[in-house]
């Protein structure tokens, strides 16, 4: 059988993986496609590439397409998400001079409540420079949400700055931030080089937060049916395999290879497994949902969730929220998900719209099977976004 | 005639930056700086105020520079991703040579083109030498691992080194391998068997 040619683009991170495996274990050619990875040198890179023709998908920030079809950051190409391919994964962290801070504070973070941390640094005061990777990504988003939702004291003022993450962990040794919210592993990265300290990880701000989608241009999408259906298989299958905690070993050394991360498998497994490290001197601390693949229909592209990065991009750009919420719903393509996903069992909600944020604990919701189980999907100050309403 | 452009070049290496800013030299009379480090980018930049920002597209920190397309305050000027709006296929070409632009809003097509032009044909400039780098690295490897091939022939069956070649290549040839394949072969073999 002669194979279909197939590039994606990825960034060297943990939640690239279900592309990785899709290739490595056979997954792309079991559905015909001879697949291709190209590492990525920057996600604006990645997204030109993408535009451009240069490659047909991209392990993507769940953001950058949804700023795209909301015309921010200057190219209007539309791109759709096909899948979300990754939920959570990413970590906030401090430097020892801000985590010298906090001790001297009397607080000790337990990894886990994002709001008794998000008061501990509002103790602070003078500025706190904070690096993200991108200005569109789910690292901006929840820090921009987390940080609102405390209501910042006026002792304190912050300013987020960008910066690559293979840059952060030197970045923050090199006093040029003193915060920084990143994908893993470079997280564990500033930890191991003795550059800081981990604080928190996303999920604590939302539990079930849509971070990486594998990202294709809408007339590909529209002209290559066929294409988009063998990667979505090939991709779903994958992030099965990774679901299953047996295979994580496996994973973390392909992981490791020069071609894909390139760092020592012992640092990749933290966040695969969620025993995180989060100082030098510290155990590890057991993180549930720290990334997830597949559980709780993880990859399904729910359109609320489109809504919710709408939304939050339109506050900070000043854009209509409402229409906003709506343009960015479209990119979500849950419609080409239950369509090529259907047929393999994959779980599939009866809906492509929720609440986002109102699920506490794991539940059962209606699916085509009658057997999926949902979140939790809470944000930590409670709130629920109903992408319906205004809000 | 209308004012000066501001062009700011974003690149670590000097002799790259000097070779740019030749190129952009010859299409006007622009002010053109350049910033090396990644080191408080998007402030600097931000400052600078240009009309034009050039960044060689594999440069990691390029993303820092995409900083400057969320206006933060209503004095900035707004910048976008250059894209071409007419069919020339600019931004395209400029992608593929390497080199991303990031344009003022506002700033007409006739003042941007000459300078992407300048910045496409220097940034084709560059792929070809490190394509030609590239290769002339490989080829000394490739000799330097024959050498060694040679010299273990040599020693292990007294050839003489025109005699420890021409069985390399025979080898080669009946299995349709490459001779540096051949050779790098048995050095592993080699270095196994020691």
């Amino acid at each position: 059988m002669t194979l279909l040619p197939l590039t994606a683009g990825f960034m060297p991170l943990i939640d690239a993986a279900p592309l990785i495996i899709a290739r490595e274990l056979g997954f792309a050619e079991e559905e015909g496609l001879n697949l291709t990875l190209q590492s990525g040198p920057s996600w604006s890179t990645l997204r030109d590439r993408l535009v451009l023709g240069q490659i047909e998908a991209a392990h993507m920030l769940s953001p950058v397409p949804v700023a795209m079809a909301l015309g921010l950051g200057g190219i209007a190409t539309p791109l759709d998400a096909l899948s979300v391919l990754s939920v959570n994964g990413n970590v906030i962290g401090v430097s020892n001079t801000v985590a010298a801070r906090l001790r001297a504070n009397g607080f000790t973070t337990d990894f886990q409540d994002a709001t008794t941390a998000g008061l501990a640094l509002a103790q602070l005061d003078g500025t706190l420079r904070i690096g993200v990777p991108f200005p569109f990504s789910m690292h901006a988003e929840l820090l921009h949400y987390w940080l609102a939702g405390l209501g910042l004291p006026e002792n304190l003022s912050i300013s987020v700055h960008t910066i690559p993450p293979p840059l952060m962990a030197d970045a923050i040794a090199a006093n040029e931030i003193d915060a920084f919210c990143v994908g893993e592993p470079w997280g564990s990265i500033t930890v191991e080089n003795g550059g800081g300290e981990l604080l928190l990880p996303c999920a604590s701000i939302w539990q079930f937060s849509p971070e990486k989608v594998l990202a294709v241009r809408r007339d590909w999408a529209e002209t290559q049916d066929d294409m988009a259906g063998r990667l979505l298989r090939a991709v779903w299958k994958a992030g099965r395999w990774l679901g299953n905690t047996s295979k994580l070993s496996t994973a973390t050394e392909i992981l490791s290879w020069p071609e894909y991360l390139g760092l020592p498998a012992e640092i990749l497994e933290r966040a695969l497994t969620g025993r995180m490290v989060i100082s030098r001197s510290t155990r590890a601390h057991r993180v549930p949902r720290m990334v997830n693949f597949y559980d709780g229909a993880a990859t399904f592209p729910w359109k609320s969730q489109a809504a919710w990065i709408g939304a939050q991009l339109a506050h900070r750009c000043g854009l209509d929220p409402s229409q906003s919420a709506e343009k960015a719903a479209t990119v979500f393509r849950s419609d080409l998900y239950r369509r090529h996903l259907a047929p393999m069992g994959a779980d599939m909600p009866a809906a492509s719209v929720k609440l986002e944020g109102a699920l506490d604990t794991p539940t059962a919701a209606k699916s085509g099977t009658g057997t999926l189980i949902l979140g939790p999907d809470a944000f930590f100050d409670g709130r629920v976004f109903d992408p319906a309403s205004n809000n | 005639m209308s004012a000066k452009l501001t062009i700011l070049v974003v690149e670590p290496d000097k002799d790259r930056a000097r070779a740019i800013i030749d190129s952009l030299t010859e299409t006007g009379d622009h002010h053109i700086m350049v910033l090396a480090g990644h080191t408080c980018l998007a402030r600097s930049a931000a400052e600078l105020n240009p009309d034009i920002v050039l960044v060689d597209v594999t440069n990691p920190s390029r993303d820092v520079i995409e900083e400057l397309t969320l206006a933060s305050s209503p004095l900035d000027r707004p910048v976008a991703m250059f894209v071409d709006r007419s069919d020339d296929g600019l931004t395209k070409a400029a992608i593929e040579a390497g080199v991303s632009a990031y344009v003022v809003d506002g700033l007409r097509a006739d003042r941007i083109k000459p300078v992407m032009d300048a910045a496409i044909a220097r940034f084709h400039m560059f792929q070809r030498m490190r394509t030609e780098l590239a290769a002339t690295k490989r080829a000394l490897e490739e000799r330097k691992i024959i050498d060694r091939a040679k010299g273990i022939l040599m020693r292990a069956r007294g050839l003489t080194e025109d005699e420890a070649y021409a069985l390399i290549r025979k080898t080669a040839m009946g299995q349709g391998k490459k001779i540096a394949d051949v050779a790098q072969a048995l050095v592993t073999a080699a270095e196994l068997l020691s």
